[in-house]
Parts: C-alpha cells; structure tokens; sequence
C-alpha cells in the first residue's frame, strides 16, 4: 500500500518536474521526487542509499540548482519545443513500451552471494569503485573551477568571440 | 491479477523513464535539461535497487548506487556551472540560440 503511493507519487513528480514552467517549481518537484525515491530504497531494504539519496539528491543538488538560478537569473527560453510535441510523446511512451518490454515480469534468477557487509563490500569488493569515485569528484571541482573562474581572456571561447565581432 | 512489491516499482521505474525521454525531446531550457537528466538517473538508480533486491545482491547494488549517485552530482554540478556560463556569454538559456550554424 505504502509501494503504491510512494510509486504514484514518483511518477507525478517526474511529470511536474518536466511540466512546470518556472525553474524554481521544477527544481522543488525534483527534490520531491528525490525524497519519494529515497523512501522507496528504504522501503526496499537498501537504508544506506536512502540516506544518501536524501542527503546529496535532496538537499545538495536542490542548493545548488537554486543557486545557479539565482547567479545567472534564470526564467527564460519559452517558445515551442525544438520538435512537435506529439512526437515527443510517442517517443517516450515508445521508450515505456519497450523498456517493460524488457524488464517486466521481474523474473531475475536468486542469486545469493555470500553476505557481505555494506562497509566491507565498499571499501573491500569495491575499492576501485572508491578511487574512481575520489578522481571523478576531483576532476568534476577542477572543471569547475575552471569555468567559473574569472580570468575570461585566458579562454580561447572567448577569444573567438572577440575575434568575431 | 496481484502485482507484488517489486512489480509496482518497475511500473515506477518505467513511467519516470518515460517521463525523462518525453522531457529530453520537449525540453529548451538549459536547466530544465539538467533537472530531466537528474530524473532520468533516478529511474537507472530505482532500477538498479529493484534488481538488487530480487537477486539477493542487495549490498552490491547500495555499493553500485552509491557510485552512480556520486558520478551523477558531479555532472549536475558541472553542467550546472556550463549552463551559467552559456547565459553569461550569450543572455540566453535557449538551446536554439546555442547553434552557431546559419543556413
């Protein structure tokens, strides 16, 4: 019963996200729909990824994308969608179709390895998973750094566009 | 006809996928195409749990989530900071006005 609601409420949450036309709204269904997967993964018995969930998805992609709104004004680009909206939407319900297509019923083999705790499986089965993760959030603050910083000229963009006009 | 548990959450799966294609193709704002990026991970990641707890490798698929949680912030946070910057540099946070092609 608890599935079902939470299920509902996923989806209509994804629709809101992609239908509302203000940012800000969009950003808050976002953050709806990320605490609603979350109870979902608690539900389902993975209590370590809800709380992450909630925490990063929730909370600090939420900050953030208000933040960036709030940098760079946000709210524009109405007009029509770049192709026919009744294309779009046989698109995806194709897209529906096939993946159930693929993964419905659920009828996985049981396959019951030897249990292992979530701390020993991620700093012990996965470790590389961990450097990787470590070199991507790395990467991912230099990158940013990069272009957010404020030496424009030192960019060959926008050099370019100097070059231009 | 019962639908267990995990039934309904793929039928979860499958609608906020179908919603993230639908808002791939429909969508014109910068950052309305990071929030519908953000929604199409969260169908790969209650995929990715679901198939978790029907084979028992349920601690296997918290550690595999947790990267992909991990990876997919970051992508946000980069193209969060690319969407800025494309606003910054051309006053606009339409895709069609990104094109530099004439013709």
């Amino acid at each position: 019963m608890v599935v079902t609601f939470l299920m509902i409420g996923v989806v209509l949450a994804a629709f809101f996200a992609i239908l509302a036309k203000r940012l800000l709204a969009s950003t808050i269904w976002l953050a709806v729909l990320s605490a609603l997967s979350a109870a979902l993964f608690y539900v389902l018995g993975a209590p370590h990824v809800a709380v992450i969930e909630l925490s990063v998805g929730a909370g600090l992609v939420t900050v953030l994308f208000v933040f960036a709104i709030a940098v760079s004004g946000g709210e524009d680009a109405g007009g029509p969608a770049p192709i026919p909206t009744v294309v779009a939407i046989v698109f995806g319900l194709g897209m529906m179709a096939l993946l159930a297509w693929f993964i419905l019923p659920i009828e996985a083999p049981e396959v019951i390895g030897e249990q292992m705790s979530f701390t020993q499986m991620l700093w012990e089965g996965r470790a590389l998973d961990v450097m990787v993760q470590l070199a991507i959030i790395f990467s991912g603050v230099v990158s940013v750094l990069g272009l957010l910083g404020e030496n424009v000229d030192a960019m060959p963009f926008a050099r370019r566009k100097e070059g231009d006009a | 006809m019962s639908l267990d548990m995990l039934d309904l959450v793929a039928l979860a799966v499958i609608g906020v996928f179908g919603a993230g294609i639908y808002g791939l193709l429909a969508v014109r704002n910068l950052f309305k195409m990071i929030v519908v990026l953000q929604i199409l991970v969260k169908a790969a990641l209650l995929a990715l749990v679901t198939a978790g707890n029907r084979s028992g490798e349920l601690v296997l698929a918290q550690s595999l989530a947790l990267t992909v949680i991990v990876v997919d912030t970051v992508v946000a946070v980069v193209a969060l900071a690319l969407a800025v910057q494309v606003k910054h540099r051309t006053g606009s946070l339409d895709i069609q006005d990104l094109t530099r092609l004439k013709g």
